[in-house]
This record gives structure tokens, sequence and C-alpha cells, in this order.
């Protein structure tokens, strides 16, 4: 490793101040000393009490980043840098939402090949996209979320710009809601994914959160959610999980959704849909979409950031969008030229090769029917590796404690209702990943592990507290 | 229901003044009203004019003359005046989806380790000290405006000093970029109109007035929009400036390779900055050099004094990426990767893009020569002077919107043209105009 920081201090003295140096980097001893050279931080300046005159020349060798100091690990992703590190060969990573498939592997779709394929030998170019991404992918995507014959997409009332994944596209969101709506807040829900209130945060929009995760039943707080974003100042922006909800699992009902609608219209909140998810919950884009549709079938205007990462196992392609339903073809113009705005001094323009993958899926019949299929598919296997876990989980744990929750709850993730104490005993004693929040992806879990697991998470709850 | 119809009328006049709806669209609005509310909570959007830049391939595409010619966007063409994917390119492009052990997991929020290693080495000299002893921080990022977003980001947040100098002109895009990522915008003297060259002294003068430990944007080579680059004595003389005023050099790199043919070469002053031992922070893109533009993909380089600082700082960008887009796309990185670690194909890679480079540098000379032989008034050196994908013809805005309005000839308003949009078969259309322009409008 390089010599760090390096200043050169030359003090001449004639009778030095012994308690102003620090004697390790000094090694006083004798009364006079030309320089020292000095391994470390900033320089100080030492002035002695005697007559003698001191002269201080510095030679700056410092970085101008001196002062930055090291930024925690990712809570998320930090956690499968902490897997690989282990080299037990019981530990399960169950920390990020990535499928795997019984076997642990990773899962590249077999109708996401088939597109590269035909990508490879059409022999496409690699030009600048529009700033609002591929208009093939844009078309494909909101009508893949509403519906095709949605009124809002037949009446042009939908703003759709190709965004970096959920991620991205939730961050121009919030970007236009700093712009053109200051002030304003998100309520987001208490518990939600790790990075939303940085995503708001960075992007200088306030956020306070709605009630939502009831430790005591391991569900839905309704009343408390309800009376949250009834609480909140109009004009609110309500952050909502359309399906599957991340970290939880636990989604509102048909009728609670009715009513969450009802409590939004009331105070003019502006629902704000975080859609990563569809057709990996129960399996059905259309069923995973219902809340949306339920939203838009009202005549309200909203939000949807949309995620491709897992339904079409487009993780590291970074491809998705945003969606604003607005109450006119003329509004919805003027918001997709603002969007546009933001994004351009952000990365320009999106990434062609996702757009071009999912546009190709989703424009060819055949492989639209090979993609539900392996949708369904993969919602099959973790909602089987559930009931597994549950049945362990029972089988083993003979104090009577209602652990259906965990059937209960939907999509890749269960809350397991551990807290961190018991989640850290998770990682420690057994090697299980997962985050601290009692999160575990049921994506990563195998049906043979589910035993193991079961164990593991008794043990935690029991033994721990 | 008349006063609800009117109610309506009126608002959507309103919302006419700040768009430009036709008639017919206006119909079609009434008609389709929502059920619920009339009132859109997004009223107060006006319609955002199109990006000057990429909104004049907007304008092309909706032209329908056949002599059109987009010379708007940095966007390379072939003498046939088609889009270039290269040879290597599709080579690469082929062994990775080919290969049944690649997925597609969530690459780490940094990017490709191995696409940020051999990018540093190519920027910076594979022997670079600062490499070698790790004082350098690279994470990938998307393409040049990424790069430099993540870059203002981290410095609005980490650096003491909050303005940036940026030249005049410069790449549209720059003053958006930094001032979204919450940092002051200043510029210093760089193009001299009367000499369409460099305003050496008025550069030295506006960057030796500027304060202690402001940032300093760079173009690296081929300077854009103007093709005016310093000569290696001046960036010296440059280099000893900010260095003696502590200014943070932030160089662009988004033609590497492309300016004189040689990647060393432009590489040059950049690695004049690092050999001192100093700071400064490098954007690289591989859209032009690689002919990679819709892929995204791109570098920031922050050399440091310290490898540990250079690891705080990483962990820090860390921070910076992760909310705006959690990690970086695969598939461009991939590409640039196999491609630079494999000696035949970075070999091949080297031929190509030296092909490039000459076919502009042709087209140059070319334009000039018709230029000479049709009498066009002035002087028309500077065509030939000046390097890399653009050139500052010294045309006024009117003299473009006539070009646009006679000869279907789309550039920006500042008088950039792109020669990477000419051919040998184009040069006499866009001769006859540039004459036209200049003899017919002043």
């Amino acid at each position: 490793m390089a010599a760090s920081s390096a200043a050169i201090l030359s003090v001449v003295s004639s009778t030095p101040n012994a308690a102003s140096f620090s004697k390790e980097k000094l090694k006083l001893g004798s009364c006079n000393f030309n320089s020292v050279l000095w391994q470390g931080k900033q320089p100080s300046f030492f002035k002695t009490k005697s007559l003698s005159k001191v002269t201080m020349s510095v030679a700056t060798n410092v970085s101008r980043f001196e002062s930055i100091t090291m930024a925690p690990p990712d809570p998320i992703l930090g956690v499968s840098e902490a897997f690989k590190a282990d080299t037990n060969e019981m530990k399960l990573n169950l920390g990020v939402g990535a499928y795997r498939t019984e076997d642990l592997e990773p899962y590249v779709l077999n109708v996401v090949k088939k597109a590269e394929n035909l990508m490879l030998a059409s022999g496409e170019n690699k030009e600048y996209l529009p700033i609002e991404g591929l208009v093939a992918f844009n078309k494909a995507t909101a009508e893949l979320l509403f519906g095709a014959g949605n009124p809002v997409i037949q009446q042009q009332r939908v703003a759709t710009v190709q965004g970096l994944s959920g991620t991205g596209s939730l961050r121009l969101a919030a970007a236009l809601i700093e712009r053109y709506f200051p002030g304003a807040k998100v309520l987001i829900s208490s518990p939600t994914w790790g990075n939303h209130k940085n995503i708001f945060n960075d992007a200088k929009v306030p956020w306070s959160e709605y009630r939502y995760y009831d430790p005591k039943t391991v569900g839905l707080d309704f009343d408390g959610m309800l009376s949250d974003i009834k609480a909140a100042p109009e004009g609110s922006f309500v952050l909502l999980h359309g399906c599957a909800h991340n970290p939880t699992g636990i989604d509102p009902t048909p009728e609670q959704w009715v009513k969450i609608a009802d409590a939004i219209e009331e105070k003019n909140h502006i629902p704000f849909f975080d859609v990563a998810y569809q057709g990996f919950a129960s399996g059905s884009l259309d069923e995973d979409a219902s809340s949306v549709r339920l939203f838009a079938s009202r005549g309200m205007e909203l939000l949807v950031a949309q995620s491709y990462s897992k339904n079409l196992g487009l993780y590291a392609e970074r491809i998705g969008a945003i969606n604003v339903v607005c109450s006119s073809a003329d509004a919805a113009t003027r918001v997709k030229s603002q969007l546009k705005r933001l994004a351009r001094p952000m990365y320009s323009n999106p990434p062609v090769h996702g757009a071009r993958i999912v546009a190709n899926i989703v424009g060819n019949p055949t492989l639209f029917n090979e993609w539900k299929e392996e949708m369904e598919m993969m919602a099959g296997r973790i909602k089987s590796v559930r009931q597994k876990l549950f049945d362990s989980i029972c089988a083993n744990d003979k104090s009577g404690k209602d652990w259906s929750y965990i059937l209960k709850q939907i999509g890749m993730f269960s809350f397991t209702g551990l807290n961190k104490a018991q989640s850290d005993n998770m990682t420690n004693k057994w090697h299980v990943y997962m985050t601290k929040d009692g999160r575990i992806s049921l994506a990563g879990l195998s049906s043979a592990k589910c035993e193991y697991l079961a164990d593991a998470i008794i043990d935690s709850f029991y033994n721990v507290s | 229901m008349e006063a609800t119809a009117d109610r309506r009328i009126a608002t959507l006049a309103r919302h006419l003044e700040a768009s430009s709806l036709s008639y017919s669209q206006i119909n079609n609005t009434i008609s389709s009203s929502p059920t619920s509310s009339n009132s859109s909570v997004f009223a107060h959007l006006a319609r955002a004019p199109e990006d000057p830049i990429l909104g004049v391939t907007v304008a092309f595409n909706k032209d329908s003359s056949p002599s059109k010619l987009n010379l708007g966007v940095g966007a390379y063409r072939t003498e046939e005046g088609k889009p270039l994917v290269l040879n290597v390119v599709r080579q690469a492009e082929k062994l990775l989806v080919n290969d049944s052990s690649r997925n597609k997991e969530y690459i780490p929020i940094v990017g490709l380790a191995d696409f940020n290693k051999l990018s540093a080495k190519l920027i910076l000299g594979a022997n670079s000290p600062a490499i070698q002893e790790n004082r350098v921080a690279t994470v990938q990022c998307l393409s040049g405006t990424g790069s430099l977003r993540v870059g203002a980001e981290f410095l609005a947040r980490h650096y003491h000093q909050r303005t940036v100098y940026i030249t005049q002109p410069t790449w549209g895009n720059h003053p958006k970029v930094f001032a979204l990522a919450g940092l002051a915008v200043s510029t210093y003297r760089y193009y001299d109109p009367t000499t369409r060259g460099l305003n050496f002294q008025g550069l030295l003068e506006d960057l030796g007035s500027a304060p202690s430990g402001a940032i300093v944007l760079l173009h690296a080579c081929a300077h854009n929009p103007t093709g005016v680059d310093p000569t290696l004595a001046q960036w010296e003389q440059m280099r000893q400036l900010i260095r003696s005023k502590g200014l943070l050099p932030f160089f662009d790199s988004a033609y590497q390779g492309f300016a004189s043919g040689s990647l060393d070469r432009d590489a040059e002053p950049v690695r004049m900055f690092v050999a001192d031992g100093g700071e400064c922070l490098v954007a690289q893109s591989y859209a032009k050099n690689m002919g990679l533009y819709g892929e995204r993909v791109g570098a920031l380089s922050i050399v440091c004094k310290a490898a540990d600082v250079a690891s705080r700082v990483e962990s820090q960008l860390k921070l910076v990426i992760r909310p705006m887009y959690s990690s970086p796309p695969i598939h461009g990185a991939s590409i640039v990767a196999t491609i630079l670690k494999d000696r035949n194909m970075y070999h091949q890679w080297t031929i190509e893009l030296k092909e490039m480079a000459e076919r502009i540098i042709s087209m140059r000379q070319q334009l000039f020569n018709a230029l000479k032989s049709r009498g066009t008034p002035g002087d028309w050196s500077h065509i030939i002077k000046q390097i890399g994908m653009f050139t500052f013809t010294g045309l006024n805005s009117k003299q473009v919107a006539f070009m646009t309005k006679e000869y279907h000839i789309y550039m920006t308003s500042d008088g950039r043209i792109s020669m990477a949009g000419l051919s040998s078969r184009t040069v006499p259309h866009l001769a006859d105009a540039i004459h036209a322009a200049v003899t017919r409008v002043v």
C-alpha cells in the first residue's frame, strides 16, 4: 500500500515543549531536530513556549477528499457480499430478491435467450434511443400494465418513459415531484423497501410513513393505514406496492384496495404505485395489475413505476418504466416532455438492450405465451416452497404458535416476524443470510433446504430475544 | 352543462399557450374526459421544448425531403450514411449471447470489476503509477452523461468548492448536468470567433482568477462543439496554472482514439495531469469510440492522493448511485470488457477506430476543398485545423435556419456540424448550402 498523505514538518527550536508533541510520532529525546516525516492525517501546528523561533513548512500532500468517511455497506446488496465471503457449506442466501431455481442457480428465462438470439440475428444498430426510451417498449409496457383496451391507453392519457428498472423510474418520478410539487410529501409504508427513502432523500422530496405492518398479527394494520393516509396533508403522494409488498409480502385484499382508493380520493392525494412483481405474485399478469387498474378505472391520476428485473429476470439489464396517468392527453404530453427534461441531465437516454428484449417478447404472441408459462412456473415454485416451509415449521414447532401468516403472504418475500437480534442469529449461527428486518427471500429457498430453514427460524424465534 | 364545457375549453386554452396542440387533438381531448375530475394535478406543467441537440434528430426525422442531411447529433455514419456497429462489437456480442455460463444477475453497484480496471487502464495508461498504487476509484456509469452526473453529485456532497468552470462554449448538456447535481456553473473563455481557434490568453486569465479549489471541466480531446484543442505545450501551461491554484480538474473524455486515431495520443492531456501526482476526475464514454451509443457505457474515475482515500471515495460513490438506479446495465460494459481484455479483439478495435477517425479527417479535407472550389467567401481552414467529430463552422443561427429550411441540412443552431454525418456523396450538397448561406444570409 502506498504511503498515505505525508507532511514534512520542520521545527527549529532550542527548548521544545515536550507536551505538545505526540511521542510516538517524533521520538522525543533530543532537543534539536530538523525534520520529522509524519504519516497520517491533517498536519497540525505546534507552538512552543520558548523564545525560539518556530518555522513550519508543510509540503501539502493531503488529499482534498481526506475527510471523506467510509460509507456503510448497502443493507440489502451488502448481504450477498457477506454471503459470498462465508465458507460454511450450509450457507443459504435469502437476502436479495433474485429468483433461484430449485438447484439454487440464477435463472435466465428461455424466452429471454430466444429474444437475444433473435436480436443477434437481426443485427440491429446501437444508435441512441430517444430520451424517453424505445417506442416499442413504452407501448408494450403501458399495455401490459393497464391492458391494451384500457381507456387510459385508448385516450392517450398515459405518459410513459423508459427508466432504469424500478429504481430509475422511481427516481425520475421523485425528480418530477420535487420540481413541480415542491413541498409535497410522499407517504411510504412502514416498513417498505429500504431504498425508497434513499431515493426520495436524494431527490430532496420529503417523506413520512403510514402504518402498514402490524407485528402483533404479522398482518396489515389496515385501520392505521387508512387513518394515516387521511391525516396527511391534502395532495400528498401515496406510495403503494401494486402487489407482493416488499418486505412484508402482505397485500391488501380487493375490498381493502377500494377503501384505500376512497381515502386517497377524499384527500386529493395522488397514488404512486411501485410495481416490481407483476406476474410474479400470483402468476397472472392481469391479476397482479388489478390494484393499479382499479385506481385507473376510477379516473384518478396516478404514477406507476415498473420493473422487469424479476418477472423477466432482467435484473442486470436495468429495464423499467415510469407511467403517469393524466386526466387528458394534453397533460400526458406535457408531463412526458418534463420527464425527458429530467432524464437528459441524468444519463441522456436509457440503455437499449433490455428494452429490446422486452419489446421482442411482449410483441411476439408465441414468445409472450412462453413468458407467461415461465412466469407461472417461477411463481409456482415460490408458492410451493412457501407451503413446504410452513409445513416444516409446523411439523417441528409443537408450541401451537400460529405460523399461517407465512402462507397468507404473497410474492418473493416472507416477513418472518423475527427481530434484528433473531435475524442476526439466523446468520451467525445458521449461516442464513437475510435482511435485518426479518425478511427472507423465498426465491432463494429450495425445497431441499426448507427443513433446515425451519429449524433455524424456530431456534431464533424461541431462543433469542 | 354549457358552463362546464366553457370551463373545460378555457382550461384547455390555457394549456394551449404552453403547448403546440393541433385543433384535432383539442377535440379529442374534449370528448375524452375522465369520469371523476376534469382538472389535472399536472395542469401547471408546461410543455418542454425538445432538447436542442437530440431535438435536431427529431426534426430531421419529420422531414420528408430526399436530400435531407442530419449533421446534428454526434453519431458516426459510414460513407453510405448508415449507422455503424463495429465488427469487433458484433463479435463480442455473439460470444456473450452464446456463453451459457453467463446470467443476468444484478452486477455490483459500482459495475463490472474487470470493466472498471480496464477502463482506468485505457485512459490512464497500463503503467500508470496511480493505478499501481491503487489510488484510482473507478465506477461504471451510464456513458459520459452518467459519469459526469455521478461525479458532480459526489463533488456537491463532499467537496468544499461548489463551483465548476466550463468552457465557453461547451456541450449543451454540461451546464444542466452540473446544475441539477447542485453545483454552481461559471464559464471560462475558450473559443475565439475571430480566429476560430483557442482564446488561450482569455483561458489563462479566467482560470487564473477562479477561486482556489474550484472545479474545472476540461475536454480531454476533440472539444465539443468547437473541435479546437490546446497543443501539448498549452496543456502543460494549463496544468501548471491549475495545480498552482489548487483547482480540481474534471476531464470529459468522450472521444479517446476518435480524435487523432491514436488512443494513447488522445489520452495525453489526462495522463499529464495524473503524472504530476495530483488528483482529478475523469468521465469516460464508449459511445463514440466503440459505437456503443445506445448501450450507455462509461466510467467515472477519481484519481486520489492515497489508496485509502480512493477506497473511501468509492464507498461514497455507491451512495450516490444506489438511489439513482441501483446498479448499472450489464450489456454494454460486458462488450467493452470482452474487447479490451482480448489481445486480438483489442487490436481489431484499434484498426476499426482508426478507420472511423480517418474517414472523418478525409471529410474535413473534402469539405474544405469543396468550399475552396466554389470560391465561398471566408477563411475555411478551421475545418481542417479542428479535430474530432465536430466542426464549428462559424455560421450564425440565421444562416443555420436558412440551411435547414432551404437545403434540409440539420445541425445545431450554434453552427456545429457533425463531420461523422457527412459522406463524399453529400459533401457537395453541404458545400452548396454553406455557400448559399454565407452569400445570401447575414
